[in-house]
Protein backbone atom coordinates (compact mmCIF):
# COMPACT_ATOMS: atom_id res chain seq x y z
CA UNK A 1 0.00 0.00 0.00
CA UNK A 2 2.69 2.51 1.36
CA UNK A 3 4.51 1.22 -2.00
CA UNK A 4 1.61 2.39 -4.48
CA UNK A 5 1.61 5.68 -2.89
CA UNK A 6 5.19 6.47 -3.15
CA UNK A 7 5.16 4.92 -6.97
CA UNK A 8 2.20 7.77 -7.29
CA UNK A 9 4.07 10.38 -5.19
CA UNK A 10 7.58 9.54 -7.75
CA UNK A 11 5.49 9.86 -10.94
CA UNK A 12 3.77 13.06 -9.59
CA UNK A 13 7.06 14.97 -8.99
CA UNK A 14 8.44 13.56 -12.26
CA UNK A 15 5.55 15.23 -13.85
CA UNK A 16 6.04 18.58 -12.21
CA UNK A 17 9.63 18.48 -12.93
CA UNK A 18 9.26 18.02 -16.71
CA UNK A 19 6.64 20.66 -16.99
CA UNK A 20 9.47 22.90 -14.75
CA UNK A 21 12.02 21.72 -17.35
CA UNK A 22 9.98 22.25 -20.66
CA UNK A 23 8.94 26.00 -19.39
CA UNK A 24 11.92 26.54 -18.68
CA UNK A 25 13.38 25.38 -21.80
CA UNK A 26 10.98 27.14 -23.74
CA UNK A 27 12.08 30.57 -21.47
CA UNK A 28 15.63 30.60 -22.51
CA UNK A 29 14.71 29.59 -26.28
CA UNK A 30 12.26 32.51 -26.65
CA UNK A 31 13.63 35.13 -24.30
CA UNK A 32 16.97 34.65 -24.65
CA UNK A 33 18.98 36.71 -26.49
CA UNK A 34 19.22 36.76 -30.33
CA UNK A 35 20.43 37.68 -33.71
CA UNK A 36 17.48 38.83 -34.95
CA UNK A 37 18.32 38.66 -38.97
CA UNK A 38 19.67 35.10 -38.53
CA UNK A 39 16.77 34.53 -35.96
CA UNK A 40 13.91 35.28 -38.93
CA UNK A 41 15.63 33.58 -41.47
CA UNK A 42 15.61 30.71 -39.64
CA UNK A 43 11.63 30.96 -38.96
CA UNK A 44 10.66 31.55 -42.52
CA UNK A 45 12.49 28.44 -43.22
CA UNK A 46 10.52 26.52 -40.65
CA UNK A 47 6.84 27.95 -41.53
CA UNK A 48 7.68 26.29 -44.96
CA UNK A 49 8.86 22.86 -43.35
CA UNK A 50 6.12 22.84 -40.37
CA UNK A 51 3.15 25.43 -42.42
CA UNK A 52 3.70 24.91 -46.29
CA UNK A 53 4.18 20.86 -46.22
CA UNK A 54 1.37 20.51 -44.30
CA UNK A 55 -1.24 22.50 -46.68
CA UNK A 56 -2.22 19.61 -48.68
CA UNK A 57 -3.57 17.48 -45.78
CA UNK A 58 -5.62 20.76 -44.52
CA UNK A 59 -6.54 21.38 -47.46
CA UNK A 60 -7.81 17.68 -48.60
CA UNK A 61 -9.22 17.23 -44.59
CA UNK A 62 -11.03 20.93 -44.67
CA UNK A 63 -12.62 19.98 -47.98
CA UNK A 64 -13.74 16.37 -46.87
CA UNK A 65 -14.99 17.53 -43.70
CA UNK A 66 -17.06 20.49 -45.02
CA UNK A 67 -18.77 17.91 -47.62
CA UNK A 68 -19.55 15.84 -44.89
CA UNK A 69 -21.02 18.63 -42.67
CA UNK A 70 -22.98 19.28 -45.42
CA UNK A 71 -24.28 16.14 -46.43
CA UNK A 72 -25.47 15.55 -42.91
CA UNK A 73 -26.55 18.77 -41.87
CA UNK A 74 -29.05 18.59 -45.17
CA UNK A 75 -30.19 15.39 -43.97
CA UNK A 76 -31.30 16.55 -40.41
CA UNK A 77 -32.02 20.19 -41.49
CA UNK A 78 -34.72 18.92 -44.08
CA UNK A 79 -36.63 16.95 -41.17
CA UNK A 80 -37.59 20.52 -39.75
CA UNK A 81 -37.67 22.11 -43.32
CA UNK A 82 -34.70 24.55 -42.45
CA UNK A 83 -32.25 23.34 -45.01
CA UNK A 84 -31.52 26.92 -46.19
CA UNK A 85 -29.74 27.39 -42.89
CA UNK A 86 -27.38 24.60 -44.06
CA UNK A 87 -24.92 27.52 -44.69
CA UNK A 88 -25.25 28.42 -40.92
CA UNK A 89 -25.02 25.24 -40.17
CA UNK A 90 -21.74 24.68 -41.89
CA UNK A 91 -19.92 27.53 -40.80
CA UNK A 92 -20.49 28.43 -37.41
CA UNK A 93 -19.56 24.44 -37.10
CA UNK A 94 -16.27 25.04 -39.00
CA UNK A 95 -15.09 28.78 -37.52
CA UNK A 96 -16.12 27.62 -33.38
CA UNK A 97 -14.80 23.82 -33.03
CA UNK A 98 -13.60 21.25 -35.96
CA UNK A 99 -11.61 24.45 -37.54
CA UNK A 100 -9.03 24.92 -34.77
CA UNK A 101 -9.82 21.46 -33.16
CA UNK A 102 -8.83 19.15 -36.61
CA UNK A 103 -6.36 21.35 -37.86
CA UNK A 104 -4.73 21.19 -34.42
CA UNK A 105 -5.16 16.92 -34.31
CA UNK A 106 -3.65 17.34 -38.08
CA UNK A 107 -1.01 19.40 -37.21
CA UNK A 108 -0.21 17.34 -34.41
CA UNK A 109 -0.24 14.32 -36.40
CA UNK A 110 1.51 15.88 -39.41
CA UNK A 111 4.01 18.73 -38.21
CA UNK A 112 4.32 17.86 -34.80
CA UNK A 113 5.60 14.16 -34.69
CA UNK A 114 7.76 15.89 -37.53
CA UNK A 115 9.56 17.79 -35.32
CA UNK A 116 9.87 15.65 -32.53
CA UNK A 117 11.59 13.24 -34.56
CA UNK A 118 14.01 15.61 -36.58
CA UNK A 119 14.74 17.47 -32.93
CA UNK A 120 15.29 13.59 -31.58
CA UNK A 121 17.69 12.85 -34.52
CA UNK A 122 19.82 15.62 -34.05
CA UNK A 123 20.45 14.65 -30.37
CA UNK A 124 20.88 11.44 -31.14
CA UNK A 125 23.47 12.27 -33.50
CA UNK A 126 25.35 14.27 -31.64
CA UNK A 127 24.61 17.90 -33.71
CA UNK A 128 22.92 19.45 -30.34
CA UNK A 129 26.17 19.05 -28.75
CA UNK A 130 28.03 19.68 -31.60
CA UNK A 131 26.06 23.35 -31.57
CA UNK A 132 26.69 23.67 -28.11
CA UNK A 133 30.35 22.71 -28.38
CA UNK A 134 30.41 25.80 -31.41
CA UNK A 135 29.30 27.98 -29.02
CA UNK A 136 25.89 28.39 -30.62
CA UNK A 137 22.94 28.16 -28.00
CA UNK A 138 20.56 25.00 -29.44
CA UNK A 139 17.31 26.57 -27.65
CA UNK A 140 18.37 29.90 -29.83
CA UNK A 141 19.18 27.77 -33.01
CA UNK A 142 16.88 24.79 -33.57
CA UNK A 143 14.23 25.02 -30.68
CA UNK A 144 12.93 28.98 -30.72
CA UNK A 145 12.15 28.79 -34.71
CA UNK A 146 10.36 26.05 -34.79
CA UNK A 147 8.40 26.70 -31.93
CA UNK A 148 7.27 30.14 -33.57
CA UNK A 149 6.95 28.57 -36.90
CA UNK A 150 4.50 26.38 -35.55
CA UNK A 151 2.72 29.49 -33.58
CA UNK A 152 2.24 31.47 -36.80
CA UNK A 153 1.25 28.56 -39.03
CA UNK A 154 -1.10 26.63 -37.06
CA UNK A 155 -3.78 29.84 -36.94
CA UNK A 156 -3.39 30.37 -40.89
CA UNK A 157 -3.82 26.84 -41.37
CA UNK A 158 -6.96 26.26 -39.32
CA UNK A 159 -8.33 29.65 -41.51
CA UNK A 160 -7.32 27.57 -44.60
CA UNK A 161 -8.93 24.39 -43.24
CA UNK A 162 -12.51 26.85 -42.43
CA UNK A 163 -13.09 28.35 -45.66
CA UNK A 164 -12.12 25.13 -47.46
CA UNK A 165 -13.92 23.57 -45.49
CA UNK A 166 -17.05 26.24 -46.03
CA UNK A 167 -16.44 25.23 -49.99
CA UNK A 168 -16.87 21.59 -49.60
CA UNK A 169 -20.44 22.56 -47.71
CA UNK A 170 -21.18 24.82 -50.75
CA UNK A 171 -20.22 21.91 -52.83
CA UNK A 172 -22.50 19.38 -51.56
CA UNK A 173 -25.46 21.45 -50.44
CA UNK A 174 -25.44 23.95 -53.09
CA UNK A 175 -24.36 22.12 -56.38
CA UNK A 176 -25.23 18.44 -55.79
CA UNK A 177 -28.34 18.39 -52.90
CA UNK A 178 -30.28 21.84 -54.46
CA UNK A 179 -30.05 24.40 -51.36
CA UNK A 180 -30.74 27.50 -52.50
CA UNK A 181 -27.03 29.30 -53.32
CA UNK A 182 -28.14 32.79 -51.77
CA UNK A 183 -30.01 31.29 -48.66
CA UNK A 184 -26.70 29.09 -48.11
CA UNK A 185 -24.17 32.66 -48.13
CA UNK A 186 -26.44 35.40 -47.05
CA UNK A 187 -27.55 32.70 -43.79
CA UNK A 188 -23.51 32.35 -43.54
CA UNK A 189 -22.28 35.80 -43.49
CA UNK A 190 -25.59 36.82 -41.26
CA UNK A 191 -25.05 34.21 -38.99
CA UNK A 192 -21.19 34.25 -38.29
CA UNK A 193 -19.97 36.89 -36.17
CA UNK A 194 -16.73 37.96 -36.46
CA UNK A 195 -15.46 38.74 -33.25
CA UNK A 196 -17.59 36.03 -31.43
CA UNK A 197 -16.76 33.34 -33.67
CA UNK A 198 -13.88 33.89 -36.03
CA UNK A 199 -11.63 35.30 -33.60
CA UNK A 200 -12.37 32.91 -30.92
CA UNK A 201 -11.56 30.43 -33.58
CA UNK A 202 -8.12 32.09 -34.36
CA UNK A 203 -7.88 32.40 -30.23
CA UNK A 204 -8.20 28.78 -29.75
CA UNK A 205 -6.12 28.17 -32.52
CA UNK A 206 -3.13 29.94 -31.01
CA UNK A 207 -3.43 28.80 -27.60
CA UNK A 208 -3.58 24.80 -29.45
CA UNK A 209 -0.56 26.40 -31.62
CA UNK A 210 1.45 27.18 -28.55
CA UNK A 211 0.89 23.61 -27.05
CA UNK A 212 1.02 21.42 -29.37
CA UNK A 213 4.53 23.02 -31.06
CA UNK A 214 5.86 23.31 -26.81
CA UNK A 215 4.65 19.45 -26.30
CA UNK A 216 6.55 18.73 -29.62
CA UNK A 217 10.11 20.08 -29.23
CA UNK A 218 10.03 19.28 -25.50
CA UNK A 219 9.56 15.88 -26.53
CA UNK A 220 12.40 15.75 -29.11
CA UNK A 221 14.97 18.02 -27.27
CA UNK A 222 14.41 15.42 -23.73
CA UNK A 223 14.05 12.20 -25.51
CA UNK A 224 16.68 9.69 -24.43
CA UNK A 225 18.66 9.18 -27.61
CA UNK A 226 18.08 5.93 -29.02
CA UNK A 227 15.68 4.75 -31.75
CA UNK A 228 13.42 3.18 -29.42
CA UNK A 229 14.01 7.04 -27.45
CA UNK A 230 12.76 9.00 -30.63
CA UNK A 231 9.92 6.37 -31.42
CA UNK A 232 8.41 6.68 -27.74
CA UNK A 233 9.10 10.70 -27.91
CA UNK A 234 7.16 10.89 -31.58
CA UNK A 235 4.13 8.86 -29.96
CA UNK A 236 4.16 10.69 -27.10
CA UNK A 237 3.89 13.94 -28.96
CA UNK A 238 1.06 12.83 -30.91
CA UNK A 239 -0.79 11.47 -27.86
CA UNK A 240 0.09 13.91 -25.66
CA UNK A 241 -0.80 17.15 -28.21
CA UNK A 242 -4.07 15.46 -29.04
CA UNK A 243 -5.27 15.11 -25.66
CA UNK A 244 -4.32 18.34 -24.79
CA UNK A 245 -6.13 19.99 -27.58
CA UNK A 246 -9.41 18.20 -26.57
CA UNK A 247 -8.81 18.85 -22.95
CA UNK A 248 -8.45 22.63 -23.64
CA UNK A 249 -10.87 23.01 -26.50
CA UNK A 250 -13.47 21.64 -23.36
CA UNK A 251 -12.34 24.16 -21.31
CA UNK A 252 -12.05 27.49 -24.25
CA UNK A 253 -15.89 26.85 -25.23
CA UNK A 254 -16.73 26.53 -21.58
CA UNK A 255 -14.98 30.14 -21.07
CA UNK A 256 -16.20 31.62 -25.07
CA UNK A 257 -19.68 29.90 -25.73
CA UNK A 258 -20.79 28.84 -22.17
CA UNK A 259 -21.70 31.84 -20.63
CA UNK A 260 -19.63 30.91 -17.44
CA UNK B 1 67.75 53.27 -23.14
CA UNK B 2 66.41 52.10 -25.63
CA UNK B 3 68.03 48.89 -25.74
CA UNK B 4 67.24 47.76 -22.20
CA UNK B 5 63.50 48.88 -22.22
CA UNK B 6 63.06 46.29 -25.29
CA UNK B 7 65.52 43.56 -23.42
CA UNK B 8 63.23 44.20 -20.57
CA UNK B 9 59.57 44.02 -22.74
CA UNK B 10 61.68 40.74 -24.18
CA UNK B 11 62.26 39.18 -20.58
CA UNK B 12 58.44 40.11 -18.89
CA UNK B 13 57.30 38.56 -22.40
CA UNK B 14 59.32 35.25 -22.11
CA UNK B 15 58.65 35.60 -18.25
CA UNK B 16 54.99 34.96 -18.73
CA UNK B 17 55.43 32.70 -21.59
CA UNK B 18 56.91 30.90 -19.41
CA UNK B 19 54.74 30.93 -16.77
CA UNK B 20 51.79 30.57 -19.19
CA UNK B 21 52.93 27.39 -20.24
CA UNK B 22 53.84 25.90 -17.06
CA UNK B 23 50.07 26.42 -15.93
CA UNK B 24 48.05 23.52 -17.10
CA UNK B 25 45.66 24.48 -19.68
CA UNK B 26 42.76 22.44 -17.70
CA UNK B 27 42.87 21.86 -14.29
CA UNK B 28 40.67 19.47 -12.69
CA UNK B 29 40.60 19.42 -8.48
CA UNK B 30 38.85 17.33 -6.70
CA UNK B 31 35.67 17.10 -8.69
CA UNK B 32 32.72 14.71 -7.82
CA UNK B 33 29.82 13.59 -10.29
CA UNK B 34 27.50 11.21 -10.36
CA UNK B 35 25.32 10.41 -12.80
CA UNK B 36 21.51 8.70 -11.89
CA UNK B 37 22.74 8.66 -8.55
CA UNK B 38 25.73 6.10 -10.14
CA UNK B 39 29.31 7.33 -8.97
CA UNK B 40 31.23 8.37 -11.91
CA UNK B 41 34.18 10.11 -10.33
CA UNK B 42 35.08 10.45 -6.78
CA UNK B 43 37.23 13.31 -5.77
CA UNK B 44 39.03 13.14 -9.26
CA UNK B 45 42.36 15.50 -9.40
CA UNK B 46 43.90 15.95 -12.93
CA UNK B 47 45.61 18.44 -14.93
CA UNK B 48 45.91 19.05 -18.63
CA UNK B 49 49.59 20.31 -19.78
CA UNK B 50 49.07 23.37 -22.38
CA UNK B 51 50.60 22.95 -25.59
CA UNK B 52 50.93 18.81 -25.54
CA UNK B 53 48.62 15.93 -26.48
CA UNK B 54 47.36 14.14 -23.59
CA UNK B 55 45.86 11.01 -23.62
CA UNK B 56 42.70 10.01 -21.36
CA UNK B 57 42.33 6.05 -21.39
CA UNK B 58 40.39 3.76 -19.21
CA UNK B 59 38.37 0.91 -18.99
CA UNK B 60 35.04 0.88 -20.49
CA UNK B 61 32.03 2.45 -18.82
CA UNK B 62 34.47 4.66 -17.00
CA UNK B 63 33.34 8.33 -18.17
CA UNK B 64 35.96 9.27 -20.31
CA UNK B 65 33.99 11.09 -22.48
CA UNK B 66 32.09 12.72 -19.48
CA UNK B 67 35.07 14.34 -18.45
CA UNK B 68 35.25 15.42 -21.74
CA UNK B 69 31.61 17.08 -21.37
CA UNK B 70 32.52 18.57 -17.77
CA UNK B 71 35.44 20.17 -19.32
CA UNK B 72 33.22 21.66 -22.14
CA UNK B 73 30.76 22.71 -19.56
CA UNK B 74 27.82 20.40 -20.69
CA UNK B 75 27.87 18.72 -17.69
CA UNK B 76 28.78 20.26 -14.23
CA UNK B 77 30.27 18.56 -11.36
CA UNK B 78 28.39 17.97 -8.01
CA UNK B 79 31.80 19.32 -5.83
CA UNK B 80 35.47 20.38 -6.67
CA UNK B 81 36.67 23.06 -8.86
CA UNK B 82 37.49 22.61 -12.83
CA UNK B 83 39.53 25.20 -14.30
CA UNK B 84 40.01 25.90 -18.33
CA UNK B 85 42.60 28.55 -18.72
CA UNK B 86 42.15 29.38 -15.11
CA UNK B 87 38.44 30.43 -15.88
CA UNK B 88 36.48 28.24 -13.38
CA UNK B 89 33.94 26.36 -16.02
CA UNK B 90 31.29 25.26 -13.33
CA UNK B 91 30.80 29.18 -11.97
CA UNK B 92 29.92 30.69 -15.36
CA UNK B 93 26.37 31.75 -16.66
CA UNK B 94 25.17 29.71 -19.92
CA UNK B 95 26.21 32.79 -22.01
CA UNK B 96 30.09 32.85 -20.39
CA UNK B 97 30.03 29.35 -21.52
CA UNK B 98 29.14 29.74 -25.32
CA UNK B 99 31.56 32.40 -25.09
CA UNK B 100 34.29 30.06 -23.64
CA UNK B 101 33.24 27.58 -25.77
CA UNK B 102 33.99 29.35 -29.07
CA UNK B 103 37.94 28.62 -27.69
CA UNK B 104 37.47 24.93 -27.54
CA UNK B 105 37.02 22.34 -30.84
CA UNK B 106 35.28 19.11 -30.07
CA UNK B 107 35.73 16.10 -32.96
CA UNK B 108 33.08 13.47 -31.54
CA UNK B 109 32.72 10.67 -32.04
CA UNK B 110 29.91 10.45 -35.17
CA UNK B 111 31.60 13.54 -36.59
CA UNK B 112 28.25 14.84 -35.40
CA UNK B 113 28.03 17.26 -38.71
CA UNK B 114 24.82 19.03 -39.67
CA UNK B 115 23.08 16.70 -41.94
CA UNK B 116 21.53 19.37 -44.28
CA UNK B 117 24.37 21.18 -44.70
CA UNK B 118 27.26 20.34 -47.54
CA UNK B 119 30.88 19.87 -46.72
CA UNK B 120 31.69 23.38 -47.14
CA UNK B 121 29.00 24.46 -45.09
CA UNK B 122 29.70 22.87 -42.18
CA UNK B 123 33.15 23.95 -42.07
CA UNK B 124 31.88 27.27 -42.46
CA UNK B 125 29.23 27.23 -39.95
CA UNK B 126 31.50 28.60 -37.22
CA UNK B 127 32.99 31.25 -39.56
CA UNK B 128 29.22 32.51 -40.18
CA UNK B 129 27.85 32.47 -36.43
CA UNK B 130 30.35 33.69 -35.22
CA UNK B 131 32.68 36.17 -37.02
CA UNK B 132 31.78 39.12 -39.64
CA UNK B 133 34.19 38.00 -42.12
CA UNK B 134 32.67 38.37 -46.10
CA UNK B 135 31.93 35.50 -47.98
CA UNK B 136 35.11 35.91 -49.70
CA UNK B 137 37.04 35.70 -46.54
CA UNK B 138 34.99 32.72 -45.30
CA UNK B 139 35.82 31.01 -48.68
CA UNK B 140 39.60 31.39 -47.97
CA UNK B 141 39.44 30.12 -44.41
CA UNK B 142 37.29 27.18 -45.23
CA UNK B 143 39.61 25.62 -48.72
CA UNK B 144 42.32 26.34 -46.02
CA UNK B 145 40.96 24.08 -43.00
CA UNK B 146 39.51 21.62 -45.68
CA UNK B 147 43.32 21.77 -47.69
CA UNK B 148 44.84 20.83 -44.15
CA UNK B 149 42.54 17.83 -43.42
CA UNK B 150 43.27 16.93 -46.98
CA UNK B 151 39.47 17.12 -48.53
CA UNK B 152 39.32 20.41 -50.40
CA UNK B 153 37.98 17.73 -53.06
CA UNK B 154 35.37 17.44 -51.02
CA UNK B 155 33.74 20.67 -50.64
CA UNK B 156 30.26 20.13 -52.26
CA UNK B 157 29.67 17.31 -51.09
CA UNK B 158 26.55 16.02 -48.76
CA UNK B 159 27.91 14.34 -44.85
CA UNK B 160 25.53 11.27 -46.51
CA UNK B 161 28.14 10.57 -49.31
CA UNK B 162 30.92 10.72 -46.66
CA UNK B 163 32.71 7.43 -45.42
CA UNK B 164 32.80 7.33 -41.93
CA UNK B 165 36.79 8.62 -41.47
CA UNK B 166 35.93 11.52 -43.74
CA UNK B 167 33.22 12.33 -41.96
CA UNK B 168 35.07 12.73 -38.96
CA UNK B 169 38.24 14.56 -41.22
CA UNK B 170 35.56 17.07 -42.08
CA UNK B 171 34.20 17.60 -38.64
CA UNK B 172 38.08 18.43 -37.59
CA UNK B 173 38.07 20.91 -40.20
CA UNK B 174 35.11 22.48 -38.66
CA UNK B 175 36.84 22.37 -34.74
CA UNK B 176 39.64 23.96 -35.94
CA UNK B 177 37.93 26.35 -38.20
CA UNK B 178 37.98 29.49 -35.63
CA UNK B 179 41.42 28.23 -34.40
CA UNK B 180 40.65 27.34 -31.18
CA UNK B 181 43.28 27.02 -27.90
CA UNK B 182 42.15 23.41 -27.34
CA UNK B 183 40.72 20.41 -29.41
CA UNK B 184 38.98 17.63 -27.66
CA UNK B 185 38.91 14.08 -29.60
CA UNK B 186 36.20 11.52 -28.49
CA UNK B 187 37.15 8.07 -29.72
CA UNK B 188 38.46 9.67 -32.93
CA UNK B 189 39.96 5.83 -34.32
CA UNK B 190 36.62 3.93 -33.67
CA UNK B 191 36.10 1.83 -36.64
CA UNK B 192 38.67 2.98 -38.74
CA UNK B 193 41.00 1.08 -41.34
CA UNK B 194 44.60 1.35 -40.54
CA UNK B 195 44.64 3.99 -43.68
CA UNK B 196 42.32 6.25 -42.02
CA UNK B 197 43.70 5.21 -38.50
CA UNK B 198 47.04 6.44 -39.63
CA UNK B 199 45.44 9.51 -41.21
CA UNK B 200 44.02 10.70 -38.33
CA UNK B 201 47.00 10.13 -36.24
CA UNK B 202 49.00 11.90 -38.15
CA UNK B 203 46.29 14.90 -38.07
CA UNK B 204 45.95 14.96 -34.60
CA UNK B 205 49.92 15.05 -34.35
CA UNK B 206 50.41 17.71 -37.11
CA UNK B 207 47.69 19.84 -36.03
CA UNK B 208 48.41 20.00 -32.68
CA UNK B 209 52.39 20.98 -33.47
CA UNK B 210 51.36 23.31 -36.34
CA UNK B 211 48.28 25.04 -34.86
CA UNK B 212 50.29 25.54 -30.84
CA UNK B 213 46.99 23.44 -29.90
CA UNK B 214 45.93 21.85 -26.53
CA UNK B 215 44.72 18.61 -27.28
CA UNK B 216 42.87 15.96 -25.56
CA UNK B 217 42.16 12.46 -26.84
CA UNK B 218 40.03 9.66 -25.46
CA UNK B 219 40.66 6.98 -26.82
CA UNK B 220 40.43 2.50 -26.59
CA UNK B 221 42.55 2.41 -29.21
CA UNK B 222 45.71 2.19 -26.81
CA UNK B 223 49.25 1.64 -28.33
CA UNK B 224 47.92 4.23 -31.23
CA UNK B 225 47.11 6.74 -28.86
CA UNK B 226 50.27 6.59 -26.83
CA UNK B 227 52.12 6.37 -29.49
CA UNK B 228 51.57 10.45 -29.98
CA UNK B 229 50.37 11.34 -26.56
CA UNK B 230 52.95 13.72 -24.58
CA UNK B 231 50.64 13.26 -20.96
CA UNK B 232 48.31 10.10 -20.29
CA UNK B 233 45.31 10.03 -17.64
CA UNK B 234 44.14 6.79 -16.65
CA UNK B 235 40.39 6.74 -15.42
CA UNK B 236 39.43 3.93 -13.40
CA UNK B 237 37.06 3.25 -10.17
CA UNK B 238 36.11 6.89 -9.96
CA UNK B 239 39.43 8.29 -9.95
CA UNK B 240 42.81 8.82 -11.70
CA UNK B 241 44.94 5.66 -11.45
CA UNK B 242 47.88 6.97 -13.32
CA UNK B 243 49.22 10.19 -14.70
CA UNK B 244 52.09 10.90 -16.54
CA UNK B 245 53.86 10.36 -19.33
CA UNK B 246 53.38 7.16 -21.72
CA UNK B 247 56.96 5.99 -20.64
CA UNK B 248 56.24 5.95 -17.06
CA UNK B 249 52.88 4.74 -17.67
CA UNK B 250 54.52 1.68 -19.96
CA UNK B 251 56.84 1.22 -16.82
CA UNK B 252 54.58 0.95 -13.92
CA UNK B 253 54.14 -1.98 -12.04
CA UNK B 254 50.37 -0.99 -10.89
CA UNK B 255 48.32 -3.87 -11.29
CA UNK B 256 45.73 -2.38 -12.54
CA UNK B 257 47.54 -0.16 -15.10
CA UNK B 258 49.57 -3.32 -16.26
CA UNK B 259 45.97 -5.02 -16.98
CA UNK B 260 44.78 -2.29 -18.85
CA UNK B 261 48.28 -2.21 -20.86
CA UNK B 262 48.45 -6.18 -21.38
CA UNK B 263 44.78 -6.45 -22.13
CA UNK B 264 43.96 -9.27 -19.47
CA UNK B 265 40.77 -10.50 -18.75
CA UNK B 266 40.81 -10.58 -15.54
CA UNK B 267 42.74 -8.79 -12.80
CA UNK B 268 41.75 -5.23 -10.72
CA UNK B 269 38.96 -4.88 -13.04
CA UNK B 270 36.94 -8.06 -12.57
CA UNK B 271 35.81 -10.54 -15.81
CA UNK B 272 32.56 -11.49 -13.70
CA UNK B 273 29.97 -8.80 -13.14
CA UNK B 274 29.71 -8.95 -9.12
CA UNK B 275 27.52 -11.78 -8.81
CA UNK B 276 26.19 -14.59 -6.21
CA UNK B 277 28.48 -17.89 -6.66
CA UNK B 278 27.79 -20.35 -9.16
CA UNK B 279 26.90 -23.16 -7.51
CA UNK B 280 24.54 -21.17 -5.50
CA UNK B 281 22.31 -19.48 -8.33
CA UNK B 282 22.46 -23.70 -9.90
CA UNK B 283 21.35 -24.60 -7.03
Amino acid sequence: MIDHFARIGRSTLTHISDLGRASLMLGQAIFGRSNVGVHWRLIIDQVYVVGVLSLSIIVVSGLFIGMVLGLQGFTILTNYGSEQALGQMVALSLTRELGPVVTALLFAGRAGSALTAEIGLMKATEQLASLEMIGVDPLRRVIAPRFWAGFWSLPILSLVFVSVGCLGGALVGVSWLGVDSGSFWANMQSSVDFYDDVCNGIIKSIVFAIVVTWIAVYQGYSLIPTSEGIALATTRTVVFSSLAVLGLDFFLTAVMFGDI
Amino acid sequence: MKASSATLRGQIKSKSLIMSIEIPFVEIDNISFRHHNRVIYESLSASVPRGKITAIVGPSGTGKTTLLRLIGGQLRPESGDLRVDGVSVQSLKRGELFVLRRRMGMLFQSGALFAELSVFENVAFPLRVHTNLDDELIRIVVLMKLEAVGLRGAEYLMPSELSGGMKRRVALARAIALDPDVIMYDEPFVGQDPIGLGVLLSLVKQLNQALGLTSIVVSHDLQETLSIADHVIMVANSVVAFEGSPESMKASSDLLVQQFLNGRPDGPVRFHFPARPLSEALS
